[in-house]
């Protein structure tokens, strides 16, 4: 994709993450959401990180891989156990990265 | 002569933790956009613009696959949509404030920074200087992580050995986790995970997030009017 095509994409990105931010602030004093959509709108955080985490651990090189020797899978379970008890982002980001990191470089030499 | 510091100067304390977060997060960012063949500029350019960060890695995950313009565009609305909760619980508190004000804050509405506003907000609305330090000083960290990145990225031929492809999924499980409460949760959480990964398999490529996103969310306001008829 050339840059200028990248840049146009960067300004549609912009568009439709401003006015969901932008919008309740304006008009919440003459509007409020509906209860249904406030409760739909409640399960949209856990639904679309679930609907991204499972396939950027389950599928690997465009195909389903639910086996021992899928690592991103493998180190999703050190991951989930710092992030479940340690509540912090960053403390389980780098303790996936390392976990994967290690193993490519044991498992390589 | 009585030693008054300036109004803002709480607002910049404020997003300190912040801070701490976005630069190393902001760095892998600016990396992984340059593996996926973004421009120097236009890496700068998304967290100066979109300023939203699990939407940006995404964003540049799907650059790297050349996904077509327009699910990339989808893909960073349905994940950013949550930002209309996270506005509509702060915009009680700024009902005195202006147009263009509201108009500047909401550009820089994060959960980070809705975090750190709505614990203030309750028990008062800061002096407005102090809120738009808050917000300016987390946007700089974030743009200066990504400078960081794009800057050393020039230097990483190859992300794999230092386990920076794996940045992605383990901050996917860290923020599902944290956003977690009950088993109705859970549930949702397993049920789109599971359907994401099967419209994969059956061939919908990259819009398998939409769909089970919006497929996973309807489930959960089942689910809850279901539990609440039957507790009732």
């Amino acid at each position: 994709m050339d840059q200028q095509t990248i840049f146009l994409t960067i300004i549609g990105m912009m568009a439709v993450t401003y006015i969901p931010r932008l919008l309740p602030t304006w008009l919440v004093s003459s509007w409020t959401l509906p209860s249904w959509v406030e409760a739909w709108l409640r399960h949209v955080p856990v639904a679309v990180l679930a609907a991204m985490l499972f396939p950027s651990i389950l599928i690997r090189s465009e195909q389903f891989a639910l086996t021992p020797d899928n690592l991103f899978l493998l180190a999703a379970f050190p991951t989930l156990l710092v992030a479940w008890k340690s509540r912090s982002l960053f403390g389980s980001v780098i303790t996936g990265i390392i976990v994967v990191a290690l193993a490519r470089l044991l498992l390589a030499g | 002569m009585v030693d008054r510091q300036p109004a803002w100067l709480p607002g910049v304390i404020r997003a300190g933790p912040i801070v701490l977060g976005y630069i190393p997060i902001g760095l892998t960012f600016g990396v992984l956009a340059q593996q996926a063949g973004l421009s120097a500029f236009n890496a700068l350019m998304m967290s100066l613009l979109v300023y939203a960060g699990s939407s940006q890695l995404i964003a540049a995950g799907l650059f790297a696959t050349n996904a077509p313009v327009s699910s990339i565009i989808l893909t960073t609305f349905v994940v950013n949509m949550r930002h209309i909760l996270l506005s509509a619980a702060v915009a009680p508190f700024l009902k005195r404030w202006r147009k263009s004000e509201l108009a500047a804050f909401a550009f820089q509405l994060t959960d980070e920074t809705f975090a750190i506003h709505s614990a203030q907000f309750s028990s008062e609305v800061p002096d407005k200087g102090a809120v738009f330090a808050t917000n300016v000083t987390a946007q700089a960290a974030w743009v200066s992580g990504t400078w960081l990145g794009v800057t050393l990225g020039q230097f990483i031929t190859d992300v794999k050995p230092l386990g920076l492809d794996y940045v992605l999924p383990a901050m996917f499980i860290a923020l599902l986790i944290l956003q977690i409460k009950d088993r109705v949760q859970i549930g949702v959480a397993l049920i789109t995970g599971v359907l994401s990964v099967a419209l994969f398999v059956a061939g919908v490529g990259r819009w398998n997030v939409i769909v089970a996103t919006l497929l996973g969310a309807t489930l959960g306001v089942i689910i809850d009017l279901w539990t609440n008829r039957r507790s009732s």
